[in-house]
């Protein structure tokens, strides 16, 4: 029998390669091929249980160190007692010409900003996992987070501003207070553009002012309102997100 | 077009590196290992990144990929691989702490079992477009084979993966059907 469905479609239409208005079409030959549903079902079950499996390692606490310019430099000169003083010289030239802006750095216990930059980047760009609940079940939604995070939380609504809520999920506790989760909120603009708004139970339970932080392309603005610390990430304009944090601020006190 | 990145720009790359060297070796250390290492060499080598520099998506993270890739054959895979095999255990269980129910568990603990098994190159691939969905063109540059070597290391990896999760489904495992594959509780 002649089937019309060829090999590579089968793994383009599961990693979301196949152009959109050619979807139905392949979807309608699937439902004339069992074999080949078959295995669409089993490899997208794959790609679910990688991320099950895996998705945890995205904001775990490590302890790994971004690359020092002079300690390369010492680690490539290996040699005679002449070689090792010349790379001695030399290192602490460049080291001293370099020194802020190759400091070792050693990662921090994450920071608010920090972690909500790091989150954002982490999530944003999943095709098929951005959320691990969808906005759909938003009082489940809510209702989980809340519990997790041991404290009334809410979903503020940014469909005014143009961005809808995608959904959430709950990070490991990293450097927020004590073993408490943490939650992120994502939302999608209809041009897909994603904002993340982060928010754990802060020990300081001392409101602060907004503040303003950038980690590459990842503007952050975050405060501290009551027993949570929120932090709003996205990559837009500055003045764009100031604006849609007063937003997020102004409903969580209405 | 030359241009360059800072340690800065690496570091936002971390949770991805760290998340595809832990599915890859399928060992905390081991993974640890690998992503400092290639945080290491992307620096020595940023001479050799440019924007579009054989890159499809012309950015630094498919190359970082590619980075890890050369970091993981040249060191890691020479290190037996039953040497992971033994602390399979001790990973599976570490991981699946993060996440709620027993069924979710199940399913991790499988995957993971089956990963092992498969030859490197299969779960490069199937790793690379599954789990940090490059498209396969940036898979293919990260891995530096032909697209059409991709396609073929997906399929057979893949179907080998089916195999390997039926067998083990058929064990007694419940972890095989969709309905256990609900991430949520």
């Amino acid at each position: 029998m002649k089937t019309a469905i060829q090999e590579n479609d089968i793994h383009a239409f599961v990693d979301g390669a196949i152009p959109a208005q050619e979807r139905e079409r392949f979807e309608a030959l699937l439902r004339d091929d069992a074999a080949a549903s078959e295995r669409v079902r089993a490899y997208v079950a794959q790609n679910d249980a990688l991320h099950a499996a895996f998705d945890g390692v995205l904001t775990e606490p490590h302890t790994l160190r971004l690359p020092d310019a002079r300690m390369s430099i010492w680690q490539r000169w290996h040699g005679g007692p002449l070689r090792l003083a010349a790379a001695l010289a030399l290192g602490v030239a460049i080291g001293f010409i370099a020194r802020d802006q190759f400091a070792t750095r050693q990662m921090p216990r994450a920071s608010l900003a920090q972690q909500a930059a790091l989150a954002h980047v982490a999530y944003v760009p999943e095709v098929r996992h951005p959320v691990e609940v969808a906005a759909q079940e938003e009082q489940h939604l809510v209702a989980w987070l809340s519990k997790r995070l041991a404290a009334p939380l809410r979903a503020p609504r940014l469909d005014a501003s143009g961005y809808r809520l995608l959904g959430g999920r709950l990070l490991p506790a990293t450097g927020g207070l004590g073993d408490a989760p943490v939650a992120l909120l994502m939302y999608e603009s209809a041009k897909g553009k994603r904002l993340s708004l982060l928010v754990r139970r802060e020990a300081a339970n001392k409101d602060t002012a907004f503040r303003f932080a950038q980690e590459g392309d990842t503007r952050v603005f975050y405060w501290i309102d009551g027993p949570f610390g929120y932090a709003l990430a996205g990559d837009i304009e500055r003045d764009e997100l100031s604006r849609l944090s007063r937003v997020v601020y102004q409903q969580l006190n209405p | 077009m030359s241009s360059s990145f800072t340690p800065t720009d690496l570091e936002v790359h971390i949770p991805r590196l760290r998340r595809y060297a832990r599915a890859l070796t399928g060992n905390r250390d081991a993974a640890e290992d690998l992503t400092q290492d290639t945080l290491e060499r992307a620096w020595t080598k940023r001479a050799l990144w440019h924007v579009g520099a054989g890159d499809p998506a012309g950015s630094l993270r498919a190359w970082l990929f590619a980075v890890m890739h050369n970091v993981f054959v040249n060191t890691v895979r020479r290190m037996k691989t039953t040497e992971s095999l033994d602390v399979a255990g001790d990973s599976a269980a570490e991981m699946v702490a993060t996440n709620a129910s027993a069924e979710t568990g199940a399913v991790v603990h499988d995957i993971q079992q089956a990963l092992r098994r498969l030859p490197d190159d299969q779960r490069e691939v199937i790793l690379l477009v599954g789990l940090e969905q490059l498209s396969y063109a940036e898979a293919g540059f990260a891995l530096e084979v032909p697209i059409g070597t991709v396609m073929s290391r997906l399929s057979r990896g893949r179907e080998r993966l089916r195999q390997l999760l039926d067998e083990n489904g058929a064990q007694g495992s419940i972890a095989n059907g969709p309905s256990t594959l609900r991430r949520v509780k």
